[in-house]
C-alpha cells in the first residue's frame, strides 16, 4: 500500500502516528514529539489537522483533539540578522 | 488508577522517573507517578539537552560526572537512542572577574578528575574555527561533556518504569495531600485520592505549589526561560558554547539544528511560558556576536520552559522539617536534567536501605533557616 504522508516537513505518515498511539502516545503533543511531527519549516501548519483527524478517528470522538498543539513562533521562519535588527547580511 | 501506593511520586519530569528507576532496579514497584500534563509537560522536556562536569562545588562536580556515566550507558541499557554527543562545553570570559573564577573552578574540577583545559581564544578557535573570540579573555573547555536529546530519556524511562510495575498517571493534577498527626497520608487528585504515607515533591516549577498543599513553604521560585531552535544546518559546532557574560548558551543537534537561550536578568519570577519578541531579539543578537557569519540562518521556533531556583543555585533535597513522610527534590534551577541520574541513584539507596549521603543533609530545606548557604555560581542560560 502506498505511503500516507502526514507531515511533509518531517516525513512523518499515518503509520508512524499509529506507531506512536500503540506505544501509548494518545494525545496531541505527546505524538508530534513521539514522531517529530509539526517541528519542521511550517511548524505544523500544513499537518495538524490531519493528524487530529486519525487521532479522533484512533480514539473515537474528538476528546483527544479540543486541546491541539501549541503552535510556536516565528509564524515564519525569521533570519537571525533580521530578529537581530540588521538586515544587511540577508542578501549573502 | 491505584488506590493506595507506598511511595507517590509528584512529578513526571526527569527527576521523579530516575528516583522511581533506581528504587524499582532495587526492588520497590508499588510506587505511582502522577503527571499534570503529557510526559515531557515541564522542564524535563523543555530543555536544551546540556550535560555538563564543569560546576563551581565539588558536590554538583561529582554529581554530574555519575550523570554522563549513566547517559553513556543509556541507549544501551534502555533500549532508547537518546543521541548524546559527548563534543565539550567551551565556556567564555569576557572580563577579569569570571576569567579568575573560571582559573579557580577549572583547577576544583581537575583535581576531582574532570578533563577541563584553559583555552586562550585563539586555542579555542581551533575547536571551533567559525567562533568570533573578539573581546574573548579566556575560555574553559571540557571535552567530555555533552548535549543530549531530553524527550526519549523521559519516555525510555517511563517504558522501563512501567514493564517494572511502576503506575505512571499522566493528565492527573494533584489538588490536596492529607497530612494528620504530622505525617503524610493521601494524596488527592482530580482523578481520585492515594493513600501513602510517602511522597516525593519532584514538581520542578510547580514544587512551591505542592509543597503548599501540605503546608510547607519552600523558597524556590519559578522563572521562565525562553529557548530557540534553527533550521537545521550542515555539523560545524561540536562542543555546547557558553558565553558566561550574558548566559548565552548554544549548541548544534543531532538534527543539525543550533539550540539554545540566553539569561534574562529582567525576567520576574513567574509560571507564564509564553514566547517573547525581547528573547528572539537578544539571542540572535548574542548568537551573531559569536557567530557572525550566522545571520541568514532562520530560526524556526521558539518555546519557554522553568528554572525552579532557589536562593543559593542548589537543590533541595531530603526530608521536611516537621512533617513525616514528605520527600524533597527540587529546586535544580537549570540542571535538574544533568544531575537526575546520580541523584535518582543516590535517592533510591537512601530511601530505601538507608544509605547516608551528604547531599541530603547538606541541602536539606533547614539550611536557608540556618543561613549556611554555599552558593553555585555556575547557572546559566
Amino acid at each position: 500500500m502506498a505511503k500516507k504522508i502526514v507531515c511533509r516537513c518531517e516525513d512523518v505518515t499515518r503509520e508512524d502516528l499509529q506507531h506512536a498511539f500503540d506505544a501509548g502516545f494518545h494525545d496531541l503533543e505527546s505524538i508530534k514529539r513521539f514522531t517529530g511531527m509539526g517541528t519542521g519549516f511550517c511548524q505544523g501548519k500544513g499537518c495538524l489537522a490531519h493528524a487530529a483527524r486519525f487521532l479522533a478517528e484512533l480514539r473515537g470522538g474528538d476528546e483527544a483533539i479540543r486541546d491541539p498543539i501549541r503552535s510556536r513562533p516565528p509564524w515564519q521562519p525569521t533570519p537571525l540578522c533580521s530578529l537581530a535588527g540588521d538586515d544587511k547580511e540577508e542578501v549573502q | 488508577m491505584k488506590d493506595r501506593a507506598e511511595l507517590v511520586i509528584i512529578g513526571g519530569g526527569v527527576i521523579g522517573l530516575s528516583l522511581a528507576y533506581h528504587l524499582a532496579l532495587m526492588g520497590l514497584h508499588d510506587i505511582v507517578i502522577l503527571e499534570q500534563g503529557y510526559l515531557c509537560f515541564g522542564a524535563s522536556g523543555r530543555n536544551g539537552g546540556g550535560v555538563r562536569q564543569q560546576w563551581s562545588t565539588e558536590d554538583h562536580i561529582r554529581l554530574a560526572q555519575m550523570s554522563v556515566k549513566f547517559y553513556r550507558n543509556f541507549s544501551a541499557a534502555l533500549g532508547l537512542n537518546i543521541w548524546f554527543r559527548q563534543g565539550g562545553y567551551l565556556f567564555l570570559a569576557r572580563d577579569e572577574r569570571s576569567a579568575a573564577a573560571m582559573e579557580k573552578n577549572v583547577k576544583l574540577q581537575n583535581s576531582l578528575g574532570v578533563p577541563t583545559r584553559l583555552l586562550e581564544p585563539s586555542e579555542a578557535r581551533r575547536i571551533v574555527p567559525q567562533l568570533s573570540v573578539e573581546g574573548v579573555k579566556l575560555c574553559a573547555y571540557n571535552p567530555t561533556d555533552g548535549v543530549l536529546f531530553p524527550w526519549p530519556v523521559l519516555w525510555g524511562l517511563a517504558k522501563e518504569n512501567r514493564r517494572m510495575g511502576i503506575d505512571i498517571e499522566t493528565f492527573t493534577r494533584v489538588t490536596a495531600i492529607d497530612v494528620r498527626g504530622g505525617k503524610i497520608v493521601k494524596v488527592v487528585t482530580d482523578r481520585g485520592a492515594i493513600a501513602t504515607n510517602l511522597v516525593v515533591n519532584a514538581a520542578g516549577g510547580w514544587s512551591v505549589q505542592i509543597a503548599r498543599l501540605a503546608g510547607v513553604e519552600l523558597p524556590n521560585k519559578p522563572y521562565r526561560h525562553e529557548i530557540l531552535v534553527s533550521e537545521p544546518l550542515k555539523p560545524f559546532l561540536d562542543p555546547m558554547v557558553a558565553d558566561l557574560s550574558n548566559g548565552t548558551y548554544l549548541s548544534q543537534t543531532m538534527r543539525g539544528e543550533l539550540c539554545g537561550g540566553i539569561s534574562d536578568p529582567e525576567e520576574k519570577s513567574s509560571l507564564d511560558n509564553s514566547s517573547s519578541l525581547r528573547f528572539l531579539r537578544r539571542m540572535s543578537r548574542s548568537m551573531l556576536r559569536l557567530f557572525p557569519h550566522l545571520g541568514p540562518v532562520k530560526v524556526l521556533r521558539q518555546w519557554a520552559g522553568y528554572y525552579d531556583e532557589t536562593p543559593d543555585g542548589n537543590p533541595v533535597l531530603g526530608h521536611t522539617p516537621g512533617l513525616e513522610g514528605f520527600i524533597q527534590m527540587n529546586g535544580f534551577g537549570g540542571h535538574g536534567f544533568m544531575l537526575a541520574p546520580a541523584v535518582g541513584q543516590l535517592a533510591a539507596e537512601w530511601l530505601l536501605r538507608r544509605k547516608e549521603h551528604g547531599i541530603f543533609n547538606t541541602y536539606n530545606l533547614e539550611r536557608f533557616a540556618r543561613g549556611e548557604l554555599k552558593k553555585e555560581d555556575l547557572v546559566i542560560g
